[in-house]
């Protein structure tokens, strides 16, 4: 089974800050895109909430790399997760949502699932 | 099966010892203990009593807590003497009442000798061994100009220092024709004196003091058999110290010749359920008037109390050093060379003040015993030596030669045997630190805290670190100082190389000094690097993503993603207008408000893009940024001080203001906190901080690089009575040899105990300048001074740093969904994590 995506508009390039994050409001909650001006690909999306405190606050989190992985530590208990994969280095069975993100002219567009209609519980 | 009862007279340093080891050991679930202490005070560290006349209090020199004695189930009877021992019926008694025993440990200490001289009872004669004995000192001291000790041993230097302290003219008294005649030669003793006079004590040696009368001048006058007379107001008693050994005596154990209750290997006296342990014990004719010898037969006695067949007191060595009115000495065992056959190698430089003997024996291959005035550096190497019967080199005489006279290199850590005793107050040998370091410590401190090596007096602190280190290398654990995987330098090399090169950005230095993108431990560090050595404003956008979210956002997060915020209140004095202030802003944006340990007021609950509006109206309140966020100065906590408190000297409050002022903004490796107390009494805790400032009547004590939190540290005493002026260089100083120098997260305390040669060193760099570098550094201090900004100010007057404090920046009325508060002692908090 597929869900169904979207790419939306989240912001402008001029929202972004070199070497950190900043968060957007998406239909799938609230997401962290990073600008990293010295890699390639030089732009990063993932979930904005830390799964170890359930905050929404990973855009705030210092970036980096750590053995050459693209990182965000995490502002409040410090772990990493890889901006790649969402995966947290300290913790195996922990990973973020990642989501694909693309600069279109000075925009910034995020792939986001689109709510279904009806999705029984 | 019901307990039996083990009863301890004594609670002083020994005793207390000795329960400690007992309390956590297997037998002590076997007895009911019960401690009689004859003081008022819980056991007290006698060794640092001097301290008593420079600040410390009780509670600081105290070695346990009452609560500590409640928790092990011991009863401690303070301030009841016991004045009998029934050794048929197995009771002691006090004047309140009688107490069954199964096992005994005497642990009374010894009392001071006080020749029997004509009129030495009188009120303005002392003694100095307790607590008590200060406090009358000290009153006693404050109507009198003059002061005389009489014995020039250890003690009697020592206090005749703590006279000193408390302005009085000192003056040492010996009977002996050399000072410290048990520990040094006459060449020994006379360079000493030499010492010793230049710093303003006067030494009379050769004195027998045959009364003492009313005097003419001065209250009291001392005759002397040479028919001379010296004048004075105090008296002070220090002619050596006597075993305490009168239960002892009354109920008929044996008795040593001179004093001293006599007891065997296992500290067992002649009767096998008494024990006697401390300098009240007679062991192989020997009483052991040192600290270490007696926890020696503490440890030695508990395991014998739980069985132990191998446990034995086999003698311990006395040798000491130490500063006595800033000069070193020190003693190493056979110091005057009374082994047969023993033969001395001197040196002696009377223009510098420093003179070495060495005691080694007839085949010239061991070393026996040394004698040093004025230089202890060459303590260490000699101890081991002397302990551990390594053979000597071909050339001895190289051992206290000055290196510029062919002087050997000291002694590697590698040449010590497994069982050189490295630490002698813990009792760690070099065995034990491999073994501390082969279960998996890896660092300096980690050995500290396993083995407590160092954790006394703090005498092996150099050595340790030399073993440690060593074996670390040894174990190819290269003892890497590097920050991180960025950068292989360590904080205080890019500290250079930032400055050196004049490096403004973190991109240019990792492009030029490191590799890779940078991490939340490196940027931050070099974040702060930057800030102190250019003090940018650190929401400039280059600096931004260095940042730590706490210092990025300037407030600090807390667990739902929320932010506190805490305003200065310069000393902790506030007007009631702001104070209105602060509870309006609070009320309006529902902020949790509390009271903080720094004296301020910390308002919790704060989204991001409200911080920018706070900030306005706080501002606009006459606030500014509290840096509570920052690795940098929080508070300087203060008490009302001489405006107010009838005790105060100095007004604290207007210090603490001036210093609040001065160093707020200053970046450093970690938080710096600071107190001022306007007298000796201590109310702002100022002991516990990286700066502590005590007022005196004649200026400000200062203390330095104390600590509170998870790993408490007593401050330091730094220097004595400091003019306004002198207070704020030294300070100056002090903080900016550590910003420099420091590791990332180093507090002051932990920084200090790293720092190779320590307190001393420290002192050496600040305040006798050994590096040349003072004036750089208080000019660097006045630099960051002069540009101080409050980075909240400068945040919300522009427009684009305030487009950082967006919470979603396509939504900027969307709130954080996750945020969920309910109502608690009528104030908002968040809801804690939900099933
Ligand atoms: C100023 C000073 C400086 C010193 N400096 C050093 C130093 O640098 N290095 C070093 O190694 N040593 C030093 N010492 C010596 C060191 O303090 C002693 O070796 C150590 O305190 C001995 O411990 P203790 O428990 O045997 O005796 P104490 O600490 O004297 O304890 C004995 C306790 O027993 C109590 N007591 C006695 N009789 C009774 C009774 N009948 N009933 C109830 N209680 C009783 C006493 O009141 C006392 O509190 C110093 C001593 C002084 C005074
Ligand atoms: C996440 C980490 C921490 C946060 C957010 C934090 C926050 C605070 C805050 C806001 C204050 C009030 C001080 C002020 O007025 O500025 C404070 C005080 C204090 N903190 Fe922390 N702290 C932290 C970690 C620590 C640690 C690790 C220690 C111990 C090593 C410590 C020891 C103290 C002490 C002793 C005080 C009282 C200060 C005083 O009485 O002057 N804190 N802390
Ligand atoms: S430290 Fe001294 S001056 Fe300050 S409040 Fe306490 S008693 Fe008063
Ligand atoms: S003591 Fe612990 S719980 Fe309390 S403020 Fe400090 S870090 Fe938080
Ligand atoms: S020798 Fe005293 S602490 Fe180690």
């Amino acid at each position: 089974m597929k869900a169904r995506t979207r790419w939306d508009v989240v912001c402008s390039v001029s929202d972004l800050v070199p070497d950190s994050g900043v968060a957007v409001w998406t239909e799938d909650g609230p997401v962290a895109v990073f600008y990293v001006p010295d890699r390639l690909p030089a732009l990063f999306a993932i979930s904005h909430t830390d799964p170890f405190s359930g905050s929404n606050v990973l855009a705030r989190g210092i970036t980096g790399d750590l053995k050459g992985e693209p990182v965000v530590a995490s502002p409040l208990y410090k772990q990493h997760f890889s901006l790649r994969s969402g995966q947290c280095l300290e913790d195996e069975s922990v990973k973020v949502t990642v989501y694909p993100v693309l600069l279109d002219g000075d925009q910034i567009r995020l792939q986001v699932p689109v709510a279904q209609a009806e999705v029984a519980a | 099966m019901s307990k039996k009862n083990l009863i301890v007279i004594g609670n002083g340093m020994v005793g207390h010892h000795f329960l400690e080891q007992f309390a956590a050991s297997d037998a002590a679930g076997r007895f009911d203990i019960t401690v009689f202490g004859e003081e008022k005070q819980l056991a007290y560290d006698r060794v640092h009593l001097s301290e008593y006349f420079t600040g410390s209090t009780h509670a600081d020199l105290a070695m346990g807590t009452a609560e500590w004695y409640a928790e092990q189930g011991i009863e401690l009877r303070l301030n009841e003497q016991v004045t009998e021992i029934d050794r048929e019926n197995k009771v002691v008694s006090t004047p309140q009442g009688t107490y069954h025993y199964d096992e005994l440990v005497l642990a009374t200490g010894s009392y001071p000798f006080v020749p029997p001289i004509e009129g030495r009872e009188h009120p303005a004669c002392f003694v100095y061994r307790t607590l008590e004995d200060l406090d009358a000192i000290r009153a006693s001291a404050q109507e009198g100009k003059t002061g005389v000790v009489v014995g020039g041993g250890l003690l009697g230097l020592e206090a005749a220092n703590a006279l000193k302290s408390l302005g009085l003219d000192a003056h040492v008294v010996e009977f002996a024709p050399r000072l410290m005649p048990v520990q040094l030669d006459d060449d020994g003793g006379a360079v000493l004196r030499h010492k010793i006079e230049e710093l303003g004590v006067q030494v009379h040696t050769e004195k027998a003091t045959t009364a003492i009368i009313k005097g003419e001048e001065a209250r009291l006058r001392m005759n002397f058999s040479d028919d001379s007379h010296l004048e004075t107001d105090l008296i002070v008693f220090s002619a050596g110290i006597r075993p305490q050994d009168t239960l002892a005596r009354q109920c008929g154990l044996d008795i040593g010749e001179r004093g001293g209750i006599v007891i065997d290997n296992q500290c067992a006296t002649s009767d096998p359920h008494i024990h006697a342990i401390g300098e009240c014990a007679l062991w192989n004719q020997r009483i052991f008037g040192l600290v270490a010898p007696g926890y020696t037969m503490a440890r030695t006695l508990s395991s014998a109390l739980n069985e132990d067949k191998d446990a034995a007191f086999t003698g311990a060595d006395m040798s000491t050093k130490l500063k006595l009115l800033g000069v070193d000495v020190g003693s190493i065992g056979d110091a005057h060379g009374q082994t047969p056959g023993a033969r001395n190698i001197r040196y002696n430089d009377e223009q510098a003040g420093h003179y070495r003997r060495m005691v080694v024996s007839s085949d010239g291959k061991k070393l026996l015993g040394a004698i040093l005035v004025g230089d202890n550096s060459y303590y260490d190497t000699l101890l081991q030596y002397a302990l551990n019967g390594i053979d000597l080199p071909e050339n001895a005489e190289s051992l206290i030669l000055p290196e510029s006279q062919g002087g050997a290199p000291a002694l590697g850590p590698d040449a010590l045997p497994e069982t050189a005793s490295i630490c002698s107050c813990h009792n760690v040998t070099k065995g034990d630190i491999c073994g501390a370091i082969d279960a998996g410590c890896t660092d300096l401190g980690g050995v500290k805290g396993e083995t407590k090596a160092s954790t006394g007096c703090g005498g092996c602190a150099a050595l340790l670190k030399n073993v440690v280190d060593s074996e670390l290398e040894k174990r190819g654990v290269e003892v890497s100082k590097d920050i991180c995987e960025h950068f292989p330098y360590s904080r205080q090399e890019l500290f250079h190389l930032v400055q050196v090169n004049g490096i403004r950005s973190f991109r240019s230095l990792i492009r030029q000094h490191g590799k890779g993108h940078g991490c939340d431990i490196c940027k931050p560090a070099v974040g702060s690097i930057l800030a102190t050595c250019w003090n940018d404003h650190i929401l400039a956008s280059d600096h931004v993503p260095l940042q730590d979210t706490n210092d990025t956002f300037m407030a600090n997060m807390q667990k739902n993603g929320t932010y506190s915020i805490v305003p200065r209140v310069p000393g902790g004095e506030i007007t009631p207008d702001k104070l209105i202030v602060l509870g309006q802003v609070a009320k309006e944006y529902d902020l949790y408000t509390k009271i903080t340990g720094g004296q301020r007021v910390d308002l919790f609950g704060a989204t991001l893009s409200q911080l920018p509006e706070i900030w306005e109206k706080l501002i606009a309140a006459g606030f500014e940024t509290g840096h509570a966020y920052g690795k940098s100065l929080r508070t300087v906590k203060s008490c009302v001080g001489s405006t107010w408190c009838r005790y105060g000297v100095q007004d604290s409050v207007g210090m603490a203001i001036h210093l609040e002022n001065r160093y707020k903004g200053l970046r450093a490796p970690h938080k710096i906190k600071l107190a001022v107390s306007g007298c000796t009494r201590e109310c702002a805790e100022a002991q516990s901080k990286d700066i502590g400032v005590i007022a005196t009547d004649k200026g400000w004590n200062l203390y330095v690089c104390g600590n509170g939190g998870m790993r408490p540290r007593h401050a330091d005493l730094f220097a004595t009575d400091l003019s306004d002026e002198e207070l704020i260089r030294t300070i100056d100083r002090v903080l900016m040899f550590y910003v420099r120098t420091a590791d990332r997260l180093q507090r002051t305390s932990v920084w200090m105990e790293n720092l190779e040669g320590g307190l001393d060193y420290l002192k050496q760099v600040v305040l006798e300048d050994s590096l040349g570098i003072g004036e750089e550094l208080e000019q660097h201090m006045e630099e960051i001074v002069g540009t101080y900004q409050c980075e909240w100010k400068t945040a919300v007057e522009d427009p684009e740093k305030r487009k950082r404090f967006r919470e979603f920046v396509n939504a900027p009325e969307k709130k954080d969904p996750v945020q969920e508060w309910t109502t608690e002692r009528d104030q908002r908090r968040p809801v804690l994590e939900s099933a």
